[in-house]
């Protein structure tokens, strides 16, 4: 039986640690830039200024938000289950740094006479893995809202787990194709096998198809019905606030940055350029970032465009668009590597 | 009744030109799958195109404590008492048209006799004592009007918020004082 992927070579521990704290770190001060840049981008669609009184143009907006969340008060309601509530955050945080760890920034690097992978782990199983992880963080969302021991969180939550079981169906078929074309489920093999043409071209529905999903997975507009303030006040973080609401906001614009992260990699060619050019390898993180920063000015975009979906609409749309597209996509990709091979 | 042509009949309805600026309503399209299609791709698209070109266009807002918006000269802000400007006196004879005119009962006027030795006004008496309580004033401009000698107008400010509510009882002083003019006055044609 042939395997699937080559997990690569062995890498000393102290590499692996110190990649860890530098993915992490980069990571963990990304989510701030993306704030701040939603609220600006989003404010210039809507003719005004976005936060610009806390440092230079704003800029230092975000550390101020976190600042006066983490000074308030852990409130809890007295109808909560105390030990989840507390834990459902961190579930969530959790598993969007966990997911964070697979997106490769760059092709394996040659420093202090080490072979260094530009990422966190290479796994063998990458797709499977971030679907594992993205199911898990089904449950941040699922156990918060229910251990809120309130109505609207409860509403939000469910609406939460239907939607996130809907899509991620299509979500997974999409990288089907993919994975069929490339004939591997590592995230570094899926980049390297786009070395004559990204993924974006051969497999455009099946980016346009992951790309939907991902606004349904990572909770954003048009999707965001779990948290849909108008009509829940606020979903499944009603009851949150301070640090906990904190976590939650966090995992959230984390999670926008794995899905660019995932789109980036898989059908935007990750830090391949275009054109055959091959800078140097530090050039690499540089080129995924620049990529990532793009595929989340879109999710900015859209969010600033359009108006949230009705619950019918988001299942119908789930059920009768996006699942029979996802799985003709995977089909003819199927019959076309067949022919081809 | 019977071969009478209504009037209704003959009239052309689209005679009348809406003018250049009025755009037509843009209608959604039907439901239908080629429809739908088209709704989630091409209207979509619209969508996030209205909304880049949003980005260049500057914004509308103004920042209030930095920039204001300029009043416009008739616009009723706090009031003002004045003085002629060759004697210095005050037009302000206390008759007490102000305070019987205002509806929020916020003015309180106390007059006085003039004396050759203490002139304070043109007139026989002045107004020892004029206090507007700008907590309860409404700004509806009566005492402006009801003024026979144009002693008491409204001014441009409308910046009155204070710490504690005695602050917001203006004395005869502090209303014949020069005003900080803190407001940016409209010009013609603005």
């Amino acid at each position: 039986m042939s395997t699937l992927a080559i997990v690569g070579y062995y890498e000393s521990w102290w590499v692996q640690i110190l990649k860890a704290i530098v993915i992490f770190a980069v990571g963990l001060q990304l989510v701030p830039v993306v704030l701040i840049a939603e609220r600006k981008i989003m404010g210039r669609m809507q003719g005004r200024y976005g936060p610009n009184r806390v440092g230079p143009y704003g800029a230092l907006q975000p550390l101020a938000d976190i600042l006066k969340l983490l000074t308030k008060e852990q409130f809890r309601p007295s109808t909560s289950v105390g030990f989840l509530f507390a834990v459902a955050p961190l579930v969530s945080i959790l598993t969007a740094v966990a997911a964070f760890a697979i997106i490769p920034f760059g092709n394996v690097q040659h420093i202090f006479g080490e072979r260094v992978g530009l990422y966190g782990v290479d796994v063998s199983i990458g797709p499977l893995y971030l679907f594992a992880f993205g199911a898990v963080a089904f449950y941040g969302i699922m156990l918060g809202g229910w251990s809120s021991g309130s109505k609207y969180s409860f509403l939000g939550a469910m609406r939460g787990a239907a939607q996130l079981i809907s899509y991620e169906v299509s979500q997974g078929l999409a990288l089907v194709g993919v994975i069929m074309t490339s004939q591997t489920l590592s995230l570094t093999g899926i980049v390297t096998a786009q070395k004559g043409m990204w993924y974006i071209v051969p497999q455009f529905v099946g980016f346009l198809i992951f790309l939907t999903a991902s606004f349904a997975e990572t909770n954003r507009a048009p999707f965001d019905l779990t948290e849909a303030d108008a009509e829940l006040v606020g979903g499944y973080n009603t009851e949150y606030g301070g640090g906990r609401f904190a976590s939650y906001y966090f995992a959230e614009y984390l999670n926008v940055l794995v899905v660019s992260g995932i789109v980036t990699t898989v059908f935007l060619g990750g830090w391949l350029l275009p054109f055959g050019i091959h800078p140097p390898g530090w050039v690499d993180p540089i080129v995924v970032l620049f990529k990532m920063s793009l595929i989340t000015f879109f999710f900015i975009w859209v969010r600033a465009t359009l108006p949230r979906l009705r619950y019918d609409q988001l299942m119908s749309f789930g059920w009768k668009v996006l699942l029979p597209l996802a799985t003709l996509n995977a089909l003819v990709t199927a019959i076309l590597v067949v022919v081809t091979h | 009744m019977s071969d009478t042509e209504t009037p209704t009949a003959t009239l052309n309805v689209t005679a009348w030109s809406p003018g250049d600026d009025v755009i037509e309503v843009q209608r959604p399209p039907e439901p239908g799958a080629g429809r739908s299609a088209w709704r989630t791709f091409v209207e979509t698209a619209r969508g996030l195109k209205t909304t880049f070109g949003r980005i260049g266009e500057g914004v509308n807002t103004i920042s209030y404590p930095e920039e204001k918006v300029p009043v416009y000269p008739r616009f009723r802000g706090r009031h003002k008492l004045h003085r002629f400007e060759d004697t210095g006196l005050e037009k302000c004879v206390g008759c007490s048209l102000c305070a019987a005119a205002c509806p929020a009962d916020c003015i309180r006027v106390v007059a006085a006799e003039n004396t050759p030795e203490n002139r304070v006004s043109a007139g026989e008496r002045y107004a020892a004592v004029y206090e507007i309580n700008l907590s309860r004033c409404i700004f509806c401009g009566y005492c402006e009007v009801a003024c026979p000698f144009d002693a008491i107008t409204m001014g441009h400010d409308y910046e009155l918020s204070d710490y504690d509510r005695s602050d917001l009882i203006f004395t005869k002083e502090m209303l014949l004082a020069e005003p900080l003019e803190r407001t940016p006055l409209r010009n013609d044609g603005e």
